[in-house]
This record gives C-alpha cells, sequence and structure tokens, in this order.
C-alpha cells in the first residue's frame, strides 16, 4: 500500500501535513480520524489560505476545485509554479478539503482553469512579490535587481548573492492578501503554462496504486448497501430482516423515514443482505409513456419565459418572406453512466462527521449534508477522493449523503457503494430537450429571418452559491427540496450567425420528469444540436456548401479560424450536400458534415467535421471520422486540453447514436450496460485534432465545448450520406431506417 | 468460512472467507489490493478484470469456491509498479492514456492477455479484443495507440 509523501511543516500551534491518506494512527487530536491534516485558514483573501513554503522549500498549494479524471492538478499545478516561479516538481496539491482549502464552488462548467485557476495564480504572483521584497531586504537590493529561479532569489549582477524562499518566509506564513490586481507573468515568460506536463496522477492510475475513493479504508470500517424501491416516488411500507440477519457478518438494518440501509462487517456481506431482505413499498408516483415523452414536456407548467436574443423584427419578416423552413428538433433524456458506481465514507465520532467524498462540490455540499444529518455545517468535513469520472452530478453527492447518514445514525465508520442499477437507473438524468426552429429566406437565397424556441428545464444561474439539489436521502427523509437547480440550459441558445432578424425565446419548464442534473454540457449541446442542424438545412435548401454558408454569415476571426482548421483537417471538399452517396441505392452511403459553436456564446471556439457511413440495411451509422478544431485561448497543458475534447468528442458520438434513458410506466428500466448501452472500442472513430493556441488570451475551458458539435456534425453527415433529416437523439438504427423508408426526406 | 489458498501476484495466500465471495472482494477487501474494480457486478463492463492461471477472468462474479487450489491470480499490481513498470504501464504513460482512469485496469489486463497471445495484433484485433470493455471518458483512441506502442516494445 502506497503512503503519500510527508511534508511536515513547523508552524505555531498549526501542523500542516500533505496528505496522508492511509490513516497510520498519527492523528493531531483524539478527536480526528488518524492521519488527518488539522484546518488551516482557508480565507480567499490570504495568501496563505493558498499556499505554504517548507522548510525544505516544497510549495504546498491549497485549491478548492478537484480533479474529477481531467488533469486539473497537474494544470493547476503548472499555473502555481509559474507565478511562483518555482519548478513544477517543487508543488504539492491540496485539492476538495474543506477544512484546509478555499471555496471555489464545484469543480463544473469548465471553469477550473479559466476562473479557479486564475484565483490561483494571482496568489501565487502575490506571495512571490512579497518574497522578492523581503529578499531585497535580506540582501540589501532593490527589488529590480533581483531574479528568481526555482525559489532561489539572486541578485541579477551577483551569483553569490541569494536566498532561498524557504528562507525568507517563516512558519507565520505571509499574513498578507491576495492583491487582485497583481500582475500576472507575461506569456512570453512563461517556463511551465504551454508545457504538455505529463499528469502526475496516471502513473500510479495504471500500476494500481492510486487511491479512489473505492479503495479508501478506516479501521472499524462498516459497509452499506442502501435499499431503494424500483419505482419512482414509491414510499417504505415496512420491512423484514430476519433472511438478511442469518447472514455472516450482518451488524444492523438503519431506518429512518424512507430511508432504508443494510450495515455489515464485510463488503460481500452487506450486498447478499441487501438482496435477503424483504421490502415492501407504495405503489410509485408513476411516470409518462416514453413514446410521448417530448409532447409530455412541452406540457409542463412554463415557470418562466424569456427572450434571450432579438435583432430586427422576426416574426413579421418570417409573415413576408418569399420561403420559410420550420423544424422540431428532440433531445433524449441522458444519464451519465459512469463506469465506477457512486461510492463514499463516512465517520461520526465526537459530534464531528468526516466524509471522503467524490463529489464536485466539496464546499456546495457541507450544506446539503446538514441538511440531511441535522449536524451544523461547522462540525461536517468533506475530503475530496478521486471517484470514477462523472461528467456533471452523478450519484456522487447521493452516495455522500448516504455515508454521511448513516455514520451519524449508527456512530460507526461506513463504506457506502452504490450497485451498478443504483448508478445506472437512480443517478439523476439529463433533461429531455425540444426546439422548434423557423427561418425566412427571401428571393435572392439570403436569411432574413431566423426564430426558434427552447423547451428547457428551469434554470437558475446559481453560481457560487450552494445549490439546492434533491439529493435521494433527503428526499426519502422528507426534506422539503423544491428546487432543481440545472446549470445554464439557455446558453447557445441564441443564433450562432449573423441574421437581420433574430428571436430566440425559451420555455422554462418547473416540472421535471426525473431529478435533473448536469450532464456535460447542459443545454448547450443539446442547443447547438438544433441550431447546427437547422443551419445545415438553410444551406442545403439553398444549395450552398455548408461550410461556407457558415463562413459567410460569421465574422468573428477566431471562429473562422476553428470552422477553417477542422476543414482543412478534413480536406473539406467544397460542394453543397446531400453528397454523391446520397442518390445511389448501395448499401452502404457515406458523407461529411460540418458543425461549429461558440461555448456559451462568450467563450471556448469549436468546429468539428464527421465522417459517416451509413448501413441502409441496418440503420447503423458508423462515425469513422471527427475533425476538430478548437479554441480556447491560452492552453495551460496542450495534451491536457487534447486528451479532454477527443474523450467529449468520443464520449458524445455514444450519446448520439445510441443513448436514451428508458422507463415504463412506473420505473426506469435503464439499469446496467444492457439495458443503456454505450459506445464499445471497435465503434469508436478516429479523432483528429487542430488546437489553436493563443497564449496572449485569457485561457477558457476545454472539458465541455468542443462536444456540443457533435450530434449535429454526425446528423448532418448522415443527410449528406442520404439525403435524410435526422432531427431527434439519439440517431438509432430504427430512426435511420424509418426516415430511410419514407416517401420523402422527413424527421427521423 | 472456509480457508483457500491461491497464489497472488506470486506470493502464496491463505485466506479465510465465505465459499461465495467473488474473487473480486477476496482481492480488494480481504487482500487490500486496489487494481481491479467494481464496475458493475455482472461481467457486462470488465472493470474487474485479472488473469487466473494466466487466463483474462472477470473477477466480479467468479466466487472463490470455484478456482483451483493454489490458483495464480494477477492483478495490476502484480503487472508492475512505479518503480518497475511493465511495458503496458510504461506504454500508457507514454501516451497519456487515461482520464479518469477507472476502467484502465480492465483496459491493461485485457491488453496483456491480448499480447500474451498475439505479439502484433492490427488495430482491427486491438478494438475486438477491447470490445467487451467499456470506458466512459472517451480515452479509446490512445488506449489503442499505447496498446500498440506497447506491443511495438515487447518485440
Amino acid at each position: 500500500m502506497r503512503i503519500e509523501r510527508r511534508d511536515f511543516l513547523k508552524a505555531s500551534g498549526a501542523l500542516v501535513v500533505a496528505f496522508s491518506l492511509f490513516g497510520s494512527g498519527r492523528g493531531t487530536s483524539a478527536a480526528d480520524p488518524p492521519g488527518l491534516p488539522p484546518p488551516r485558514n482557508t480565507d480567499k483573501g490570504a495568501v496563505d489560505a493558498w499556499l505554504a513554503i517548507g522548510r525544505d522549500g516544497r510549495v504546498t498549494v491549497f485549491t478548492g476545485k478537484v480533479d474529477l479524471g481531467t488533469g486539473t492538478k497537474t494544470a493547476l499545478a503548472q499555473m502555481a509554479a509559474e507565478e511562483l516561479d518555482v519548478a513544477f516538481e517543487r508543488i504539492d496539491m491540496v485539492m476538495g478539503d474543506t477544512a484546509t482549502t478555499p471555496d471555489q464552488w464545484l469543480t463544473a462548467a469548465s471553469l477550473s482553469i479559466m476562473v479557479g485557476g486564475m484565483e490561483l495564480r494571482k496568489a501565487a504572483a502575490t506571495a512571490r512579490q512579497a518574497l522578492l521584497v523581503r529578499a531585497g531586504q535580506k540582501l540589501d537590493l532593490p527589488v529590480d535587481q533581483l531574479t528568481v529561479e526555482d525559489g532561489v532569489v539572486r541578485a541579477k549582477g551577483d551569483a553569490a548573492k541569494t536566498v532561498a524562499y524557504a528562507d525568507l518566509i517563516g512558519p507565520d506564513g505571509f499574513r498578507m492578501n491576495v492583491d487582485p490586481d497583481i500582475q500576472l507573468k507575461k506569456p512570453g515568460d512563461f517556463r511551465v503554462i504551454g508545457k504538455p506536463i505529463p499528469r502526475v496522477d496516471i502513473p500510479a492510475k495504471v500500476t494500481g496504486e492510486f487511491l479512489f475513493v473505492h479503495d479508501f479504508r478506516l479501521p472499524g470500517m462498516l459497509h452499506a448497501r442502501v435499499i431503494r424501491p424500483d419505482e419512482l416516488g414509491a414510499r417504505l411500507v415496512s420491512f423484514d430482516d430476519s433472511a438478511a440477519k442469518e447472514i455472516k457478518g450482518f451488524v444492523q438494518t438503519v431506518r429512518k423515514r424512507d430511508f432504508l440501509a443494510v450495515v455489515a462487517e464485510t463488503e460481500w456481506a452487506a450486498i447478499k443482505a441487501a438482496r435477503a431482505l424483504k421490502v415492501e413499498w407504495t405503489a410509485g408516483t408513476g411516470l409518462p409513456e416514453q413514446k410521448q415523452i417530448f409532447e409530455v414536456w412541452r406540457k409542463k407548467p412554463v415557470a418562466k419565459e424569456e427572450v434571450n436574443q432579438t435583432a430586427g423584427d422576426a416574426p413579421a419578416t418570417l409573415a413576408g418572406s418569399a420561403r420559410t423552413i420550420k423544424a422540431t428538433y428532440e433531445f433524449a433524456i441522458q444519464t451519465h453512466a459512469s463506469i465506477g458506481p457512486s461510492c463514499a465514507v463516512a465517520d461520526y465520532r465526537d459530534g464531528k462527521l468526516t466524509v471522503w467524498s467524490p463529489t464536485q462540490g466539496p464546499h456546495p455540499v457541507v450544506h446539503e449534508v446538514a441538511g440531511i444529518t441535522g449536524l451544523p455545517k461547522e462540525a461536517i468535513r468533506i475530503i475530496y477522493l478521486d471517484g470514477s469520472g462523472c461528467y456533471g452530478r452523478n450519484g456522487h453527492e447521493d452516495a455522500t449523503a448516504d455515508a454521511a447518514l448513516i455514520a451519524t445514525l449508527i456512530g460507526k465508520p461506513v463504506r457506502v457503494q452504490w450497485m451498478r442499477a443504483d448508478e445506472t437507473a437512480r443517478s439523476p438524468k439529463s433533461p429531455p430537450r425540444c426546439a422548434d426552429l423557423e427561418a425566412g429566406i427571401d428571393a435572392n437565397g439570403d436569411v432574413v429571418a431566423w426564430a426558434s424556441e427552447f423547451h428547457i428545464g428551469v434554470n437558475h444561474l446559481a453560481v457560487n452559491k450552494p445549490l439546492d439539489y434533491p439529493l435521494l436521502a433527503a428526499l426519502e427523509l422528507g426534506l422539503s427540496k423544491p428546487e432543481h437547480y440545472t446549470g445554464f440550459l439557455f446558453r447557445n441558445a441564441t443564433a450562432p450567425y449573423a441574421f437581420p432578424n433574430i428571436r430566440v425565446k425559451t420555455y422554462h419548464h418547473g416540472e421535471y420528469i426525473f431529478r435533473s442534473s448536469h450532464l456535460r454540457s447542459p443545454g448547450r449541446l443539446e442547443n447547438v444540436f438544433a441550431n447546427e442542424s437547422f443551419v445545415d438545412e438553410l444551406a442545403a435548401l439553398v444549395k450552398a456548401d455548408p461550410a461556407e454558408f457558415r463562413l459567410k454569415h460569421l465574422s468573428d476571426p477566431r471562429g473562422l479560424a476553428v470552422l477553417r482548421a477542422a476543414m482543412d483537417l478534413a480536406g473539406w471538399q467544397k460542394r453543397p450536400s446531400p453528397g454523391p452517396d446520397a442518390g445511389g441505392g448501395g448499401s452502404v452511403a457515406k458523407g461529411r458534415g460540418i458543425a461549429y459553436a461558440r461555448y456559451n456564446d462568450t467563450n471556448t471556439y469549436v468546429a468539428a467535421v464527421a465522417e459517416v457511413e451509413v448501413d441502409r440495411g441496418s440503420g447503423e451509422i458508423r462515425v469513422t471520422r471527427f475533425c476538430v478544431g478548437h479554441d480556447c485561448g491560452l492552453m495551460i497543458n496542450p495534451d491536457g486540453v487534447a486528451n479532454q475534447v477527443e474523450g467529449g468528442i468520443i464520449q458524445t458520438v455514444s450519446r448520439a447514436l445510441m443513448e436514451e434513458v428508458h422507463f415504463d410506466r412506473k420505473r426506469v428500466t435503464s439499469v446496467d450496460w444492457e439495458t443503456y448501452p454505450i459506445l464499445r472500442f471497435p465503434a469508436v472513430p478516429k479523432v483528429e485534432l487542430k488546437l489553436i493556441d493563443r497564449p496572449d488570451q485569457p485561457p477558457w475551458g476545454a472539458g465541455e465545448p468542443a462536444l456540443v458539435v457533435v450530434p449535429a456534425a454526425i446528423g448532418n453527415a448522415v443527410y449528406d450520406a442520404t439525403g435524410v433529416r435526422l432531427r431527434s437523439v439519439p440517431f438509432t438504427p430504427a430512426k435511420v431506417k424509418a426516415a430511410l423508408a419514407a416517401p420523402t426526406p422527413q424527421r427521423a | 468460512m472456509t480457508s483457500y489458498t491461491l497464489k497472488v501476484n506470486g506470493t502464496e495466500r491463505s485466506l479465510d472467507v465465505e465459499p461465495d465471495t467473488p474473487l473480486l472482494y477476496v482481492l480488494r477487501d480481504t487482500l487490500g489490493l486496489r487494481g481491479p474494480k467494481f464496475g458493475c457486478g455482472l461481467t457486462q463492463c470488465g472493470a474487474c478484470t485479472v488473469h487466473v492461471d494466466g487466463q483474462e477472468t472477470r473477477s466480479c462474479v467468479l466466487p472463490i469456491s470455484d478456482l483451483a487450489k493454489g490458483a495464480a491470480v494477477t492483478t495490476l499490481e502484480g503487472l508492475g509498479s512505479t518503480k518497475n513498470l511493465h511495458p503496458l504501464q510504461k506504454a500508457f504513460i507514454e501516451e497519456q492514456a487515461v482520464q479518469c482512469g477507472y476502467c484502465v485496469n480492465g483496459i491493461i489486463m485485457t491488453s496483456a492477455a491480448l499480447l500474451a497471445r498475439n505479439k502484433n495484433p492490427s488495430e482491427a484485433e486491438i478494438r475486438e479484443a477491447l470490445a467487451g470493455n467499456l470506458c466512459r471518458c472517451g480515452t479509446h483512441q490512445r488506449m489503442i495507440a499505447a496498446v500498440q506502442r506497447a506491443a511495438r516494445a515487447m518485440g
């Protein structure tokens, strides 16, 4: 078992310990679980909240952001190393411990580098400046006569005059505020930012040495399984644990209102006990007919109506247009399908609760755990440990609450592991989406009006606030959680191109079908699908090459650049769609499609060309290649960006082609990999990237933007191949065959 | 409880567990190994893959009582460590073929079994061999490149 590096700093009254994750018994007080670093100053305004310099010159960086498997641990360390002028190898990162790291809200919305990293850079730059001032005093030189290299300050003219950072800062730390206006390093001076430094977590992950939350153990830890009904909304009537009690290792059943769990000494005993439990539930609250989900969705009460974009007078212009075209797009309910079902470990003793959790939001989730356990927030500590990739509020927070509740009720350390059906069926889901678009074209073939209406889930922009999110345990305890904060669903609804008359409206439906969550690129993915498919329909109508049509209506040079980059990579042949295979009757039709987006309308630019083969007999779409142009401004770690962009593209090919949560009138029937299949190795396309680096620009996110263009690019390629338009995600073979068989090119 | 003898990563172990305990939980909970992972418990995803007597095996439903006495079990840890990397592990690092890393045990153990029987697999053969392993982060392309790199290194 691997022991993490230790680094002890002597400080007056506070011992700072780089994480020892395997309780060695060296606790700092009787009340803390063994090996835990003591709480420290986490006030974001203080430099000391962000970093500490050890006697040996190692730098510990504290951040509320976490690494969800995306490489932020490495990239954020690069940013800190850069501003502080220390070697990358000197940095130790502490991430996501609510007692020792500043609150940087969630790790989400592709903001880790853009916002989280910038906060860190400012703190590090402030620290460096302070160290230079101290060095100047010590060496009796003005600051402009000094340089720094790897944590050692040197006089510019005299190599003998040096002093190390470790000798400039005492155990009291910096005791100063972060200067929000501190000058940051210029791109021309970067040593570490911009380098494809290998990720620090990968070696341990490929050797089985890495500690996931699933691997975390505490002395005396028990194992629990939570038992939940199949039918949505069913309530607990009674249970009979007589058979469960016969299982060797069974400890107890835990029940609070509708929350029900079994606890055992071993994991296998917990699993068997859960299966042996006989439970009576009420009938559930029912579900709509899956086939009618979009009609049902449209009819849900509208909590809010917004006009998101206006130019000119679209309704009037449409009425007077020479030609109009209309289309409706739909995007199914999908789920995260994390490979590793959620898991958390909790320990409650002496009135204090510690939860080792894979949550995206250690600081925000404290509020939810407080409500569920009844403990004051000050008594709760959340410590991040990696889970399986989660892609935006999967079951992680639920498992966290489950473990917290059980530990609080039984007073013993407990590990909760969700089973496959829990993760696939019970985790929150992305809301459905439908959009109606209409455009008007004049006699010259120019688009004169664009009108769109999107039916989205009700949206509260709750950035930097704790999220009120209905965790299962909260619902089961009868705690009222009326709100669903699903992020940013209206973004990218706006028309992507310059047309003279525009009106974009969103209808926010307040009643959800399932608990709603922010599945990767929430809102933007579905909105771009509609917009970029519709633009393609317009291009086809006026017999324009779809790439040229987009270039013609775009003036932003960075947008034009990503489009051209994708076209270049793909060897784009200029011609309108549909292409040569569409008229033929061959068994396999080939085509290419393009799509473009500027993420959130305000940051990362991306364009992609998809190449597909459509099997007319089976209706299967094979995506053979994706060529992507991507501009996220300054790239901290270009390989990290590439990894995330490729990954997002491949993941979303799966979503576009095959993913849809299935349910009947009572329950979710997608419970495992057979009932919610995802793309497998043989079907994965080649992904080629052109990452445009703009070191003089602010760094934007790369975790979510690229994938928003995937469904439209594929749909547009299918149109190019077959002349058939797909307007409903996922593009299942059944839908493709139905569309091919329809007498005229129709919606699928 | 019954006592079972297995050779795990080269070391003989005596394990006192219930006969129906799946090998996965013996490895993870009794022996504290981290390599094999719980992904589904249904043999659908491959995250739990280990080698038993050289054969790639899904450990999540295999009861320990079904293993032969003294059977040799190899986990990801047995393939290599950060101090002594197996060529596949080295290749995965060089290709940076990991995102969240949860599936990577299954990918590497399955690839190791592939390379043991086919020293120079084509890309199509690699994709087929890994068809039973799921990755959700979309790291497939890099993983294929890593297997190809390892095949070249292992000659």
